[in-house]
Order: C-alpha cells, then structure tokens, then sequence
C-alpha cells in the first residue's frame, strides 16, 4: 500500500512535470505575437558555409530584435522565430522546402536559396503562394519582370566586377586576365559576365579553366593559368573552402601576380589553408572590416559568435537580409506581414539608416539599372583586399539604384 | 610534362592510401563502404582539432586521430555492420546500412567541427624545383609518407599472421573458419584498418589543401573509381586504380578543359566496365 501510494505519488508528479514542460511554451506562446521568417538554402555538404552563414545571421538578428522585446510592427511587439529548412543544393529538395516554409509553416518571407539552380527553382512556389524571398544567387531572370518576388541579397559578381577590375587595371597595373571558374551554372554564368566585363576594360584573358565543385586537389587544375603567366587569377563563384586551396597551389607554382573573387570570402580559412601564401586576395566584403562596422555591427559579430560559435567573415554580406524585411515590415504594417502586396509596394520608397556601418548611409532598395525594378538589397560594395592575415578595405562604392 | 608526372605521381599517391582502406574492407567483409570518404574527412578534422585546439605536436595528432577513427570502424563493424549480415541476407542492406553511418559521421563532423574548411600549417615550407616542374616541399612530405605508409600496409598484408588470416578471409570465409581463425575478429581489425587508413590520407592531405565536413561524398566517389579500374577487393588492383586516376586527372587536366576530365573518365569507366567489369585485377568469378 505505501509502494502503490509512492508510485501514485511519482507518476502524479512527472504528470505535472510532463504538463508543466509543455504547457509552458504555449504559455509564452499566447503572451507575445510571433513573426515567422524562413531560410532555405545548402546546409550540409561542400556548400555548407553558404547556407548556414544564411542561417545564423537570421538567427544572430532574430536574437537581437527579441533581446529588445521583439520587432514593433504597428504598436505590437512580435518575437522573431527562424524556421530553417536544409536544400543540400539539390532544387528538389528548395521546391519541397519552399512549400514546407510557405504551405505548411504559412510563411510568406524567406531567405534563400543560395545558388542560381535552387533560386530559380522556387519562383512557381514562391508566387503561388504568395512569398518574398530574398536568394544570394546572380541569375538576372530570377529579379527581372514578370518576376517580382525575389530580392537580390547581396552585390551581383556582375556588378562588383567593372568596379574592381577598374581598380586593379589602374592602381595595380594589371593587363592579363587568368579565369579559374567552378563547372556549374553559377560559376559558368559568373566568368561569362566577368569576362565581357573584363574585355570591355580592355584587359586581355589569357586562360580560362574551370573545375568540378567536388575537386579536392586544386594542383592539377592551375597549373595552366600560372604557366600562362596571368597579372591576375579571377576565381568565378569560388567557394569559401576553395579559394585558400586555389591560391596556395598557385602561388607553390610560383605565382606572384593577384587574386580576385566577386564572392565573399572567410579571412579563417584564408589563414588556416593559404597560410603565408593568403596574401593577394582582392574580394567582396560586407560590413565586417573594424575601420567601417558601427556598434550594432560589433553587436551583430558577438550574437553571431553565440549562435555559430565563431565568427564568418561572409555574415558580412549576409547580415542585411532579414533587418531589410523586418524593417520593410515595420513600414507596411502588420497587414504586410501576411500581404506581399503591400510589402512590393513599400519598397521603391523604402529607406532606413544602415546600422551596420559607423558613417551615416542609407540602406534601400536598389536594381533598376540591372533588373528593371527594385529587387535587390543595397548592400554598400565593399571591395577588400588580404594583406598581412586580414582583410583590408580597398575602396567602398554602391551599385546603381 | 614534367610538371604533369609530378602532379600525377603526388595525387596518386595520395588516392592509394584511400583505395587500400576502402579494398581492404570491401574484400574481408563484402561491404561498399560508402562512409570511407567521411571517415578521411573525420581523420582530417580530428587531425585539425589536436593540433590547433588542443595544441598536440602534429605526428601526435595524427597518430591520435588514425587511433580513434580506426576505433570507430570497429566499432561500426561490431555494433551496426556484424548485427546487419547476421540479421539480413540481402547485400544491399549492408550497403544502406554504409549510407546511413556516411549521413552520420558528416552531420556529426558538421555540429562538431562547423561548416568551414580546416586546415593546419604545413609540415615542411619551402618549393622544390625539378627540371621545369614545382614541387613543394609538404607535398614531398606527404608522398613520402603515403609511400612508406603503402609498404607497411602491404607487408602487414602479406607476411603478418593477422595479414593472411585477412587475406584468406577475402577468399573464403568458410574455409578460413575451418581453419580456426577468429573471423569476427578478423573482420573488426581489418574494418578498423581500411577505416584508419582513411583518417591517415584525411590527416595528412590537411596540411595541403585542408577538409570540410562536406568533402566524404566526393573521396568515396573517387575511392569507388579506384576499386572499379584496379578491381575490387584486391589489394594491388586498388594500388593500380589510384596510379591510374591521379595520371589520368593530371593529364586530363593539363590537355582538356577541367569540364571535361571527369565526363571522360566517367565515360572511359562505363565502356571499361562493359569490357571488364571486375577490373584489371580482379577476378570475374569474383
């Protein structure tokens, strides 16, 4: 009888615990609204980087609106909740993310995908449910009428290029051009863009080469560009694990000339693969340089260490995302929020301070020029160079509006 | 040219430490191991971890990352491989079975060690120069040490007591049980030497071009490759596989453009296979 009644006791009490534990969460639920955005994008395999920067720089800027109560959308705080959904950059698996994100979780606003197959692939599922989404992919079909839920992330190679080949034409000196491009869609698209670019400039293309995203030894493949003796080596669509690898097995050849890529770059791994032979590197950065980055930046570089463990210097260029949608969002109105509508009428006259950047600058909405509409993030183009283990700032422009 | 034969002769060295382990387990247990390229991946990052995190000199820390993922394999083969084939007859469990532990060790590496590549200093600087061709000195380093890792293994193969019970395992079992050779433990030590020579490759190739939690699907399709051309199973016909494609990648990638390196020797491996397809060395009875 005291056996039964101590058992009574026990499981009464896990039952509480049990409810307790469940019940509490929906508790907090019911207290605060909840705003709801998604990311989609390659989290696992040798694009990894890509997707997941995407992923805790959501998370890094949903922590910190909450720390602060939430995001205040017509006098009502809402708590921000990032739903994440891995594609493995396989476009069967974006399609079924995005139906998850926009059906299943009724999210009309996502991040994502990363490359040109995968973004291309959700635009029927993004329309037909009715989604913004904001891809880091360049092709142009994806933000060119009649399409017009996709908004460009960061800067376009096609945009960063003329800038910086400009630069290196008439500060560094450079004539011959070496291209080095990744062998998929986003790579073959980058060197062609690039490479009309660098015509027009007047620099001559000595080589062009490309290489299987699954390569492992990168000796092999640039032995042809540096034999060709090139001033510089444009890397097309380089991965972030491939760019140290490239530049190391280059300059064991004995290359001395330069590298760029219209892609941002991890300073980390530059350090840890190239070692001394990371020098050279001229590249798209994002706010993350100490000379330009404000206070909130800094905030931003500590949440995103918290949630990620470690800082990545491409969650410079990918911080901008969801602080444009919910600051889009605060101007529309909660009507916004579940109406893309509004929200596509509120950008040709969106503006906010960036709180990135030290300097006072507007953050807008920009792509006219390249698109037709705006439907690109005016991400500040800032072009970095590697010197002495860091990344230094090699000038600052902005893409046309 | 020369340059060619150099870059040929690194990358197969390096692709036979891969072979060997992969052959190694697929002739004593019949088991595609579709998780050898995760396990080079694990031997790098674990490699990376010892050295810049915990702050070991780099031969300790390869040493120590060979240890713990050959401890991993047979522990793989004990407690999921050796229950499976008890339980199924089916071939291709064993081979799901080999893609679920693949799916595991690369999530498992992507929450332990991140999404970047990791890399550690090189062992060695310096650039050799022979005749026109470059040569650098790490890559020197690990050729050499990937040449003398491939004797060792071939004379532990060949004239160990342990090394022939795995031989005539690969040949018959029933026999080899007969015999009164321990097979089950046979067949964990061999799982756990094919998975650490994996660690090995994956903990020197990190000193020249580093390893991410991503990088297992392609080494495996290139060990597969390999065992195809040489002949699977068979400890010299792995030797050949991985002399063939290193030469074959240097040549196809100073002559065709890089696109189409890999379409050709996909290509090359279909007819080749329609021709013979237990390989160059292998057996057609198996």
């Amino acid at each position: 009888m005291v056996i039964a009644s101590r058992r009574t006791l026990l499981k009464g009490a896990g039952a509480l615990a049990l409810a307790g534990a469940i019940g509490a969460p929906a508790r907090v639920r019911a207290e605060g609204k909840v705003l709801k955005i998604g990311q989609l994008g390659v989290m696992s395999g040798p694009e990894a980087s890509w997707g997941l920067v995407n992923k805790f720089s959501c998370l890094a800027t949903a922590e910190m609106w909450n720390a602060k109560g939430g995001v205040e959308i017509d006098g009502e705080l809402y708590r921000v909740e990032i739903v994440s959904v891995d594609d493995r950059n396989d476009p069967k698996l974006t399609v079924s993310g995005a139906e998850r994100l926009t059906g299943e979780e009724g999210i009309h606003y996502f991040v994502g995908p990363n490359m040109d197959t995968t973004a291309t692939s959700v635009r029927p599922i993004a329309e037909k449910n009715k989604a913004i989404y904001i891809p880091y992919a360049f092709a142009r079909t994806v933000y060119t009428p009649p399409a017009e839920n996709a908004i460009l992330g960061m800067i376009a190679s096609y945009q960063v290029a003329p800038v910086m080949y400009k630069i290196l034409k008439e500060e560094r000196g450079v004539g011959k051009v070496a291209f080095l491009a990744r062998n998929d869609s986003d790579g073959l698209l980058q060197r062609d863009e690039a490479s009309k670019v660098a015509k027009n400039l007047g620099l001559e293309i000595i080589s062009s080469d490309t290489y299987e995203p699954s390569i492992t030894d990168f000796f092999p493949v640039v032995a042809n560009a540096v034999s060709a003796s090139p001033d510089l080596i444009i890397m097309s669509s380089v991965a972030p694990a491939h760019c140290p690898q490239l530049m190391r097995a280059a300059r064991e050849m004995g290359y001395t000339g330069l590298f760029a890529a219209e892609s941002a770059q991890d300073i980390k791994i530059i350090k840890e693969v190239a070692g001394e032979y990371g020098d050279g590197l001229v590249s798209i950065g994002g706010a993350s340089t100490p000379e330009i980055r404000s206070a909130y930046m800094e905030d931003f570089i500590e949440k995103y260490n918290a949630v990620a463990g470690e800082w990545n210097d491409e969650a410079g260029t990918k911080a901008y995302a969801l602080e444009m949608l919910l600051g889009t969002l605060q101007k529309t109105g909660a009507a916004g929020i579940s109406d893309i509508e509004i929200f596509k009428k509120a950008i040709p006259d969106f503006s906010m301070k960036n709180p990135f950047l030290k300097e006072e600058a507007a953050l807008t909405y920009v792509g006219m020029a390249d698109f037709g509409q705006k439907r690109q993030i005016g991400v500040p183009m800032v072009i970095t160079e590697t010197k002495g283990g860091e990344f230094t700032t090699l000038a600052i422009g902005k893409v046309e509006s | 040219m020369e340059q060619i034969l150099v870059n040929g002769a690194i990358l197969a060295a390096n692709y036979a430490l891969i072979a060997l382990g992969i052959t190694l387990i697929f002739s004593i247990m019949n088991v595609l191991n579709f998780a050898h390229g995760q396990m080079f991946m694990l031997g790098g990052l674990l490699v990376y971890w010892l050295v810049v995190q915990i702050g070991l000199p780099y031969a300790a820390a390869l040493i120590g990352a060979t240890i713990i993922v050959g401890v991993i394999g047979m522990a793989f083969e004990v407690f999921f491989f050796r229950q499976v084939m008890r339980n199924s007859t089916r071939e291709e469990n064993t081979m799901l079975l080999a893609v679920g532990t693949a799916l595991l060790l690369e999530n498992a590496a992507l929450s332990l060690f991140g999404e970047k590549q990791r890399g550690v200093p090189p062992i060695v600087s310096g650039v050799y120069k022979l005749g026109d061709a470059f040569l650098p000195a790490n890559r020197a380093f690990v050729f050499g040490v990937s040449v003398v890792l491939i004797v060792a293994v071939l004379l532990f193969v060949n004239y160990s007591r342990t090394g022939r019970a795995m031989r005539a395992l690969a040949q018959d079992r029933t026999a080899t049980l007969l015999m009164g050779v321990n097979t089950a433990r046979v067949s964990t030590l061999g799982f756990g030497l094919g998975a650490a020579l994996a660690a090995v490759a994956g903990g020197l190739l990190i000193t020249v071009s580093g390893v991410n939690a991503g990088v297992g699907t392609a080494i495996s399709t290139k060990a597969f490759i390999m065992i195809m051309i040489g002949g699977a199973g068979v400890v010299s016909g792995a030797l050949l596989g991985a002399v063939a494609l290193g030469f074959i990648e240097a040549f196809g990638y100073a002559y065709l453009p890089g696109s189409l390196t890999y379409l050709m020797i996909f290509v090359a491996l279909i007819i080749f296979l329609l021709i013979r397809p237990q390989g160059i060395m292998g057996k057609p009875w198996g």
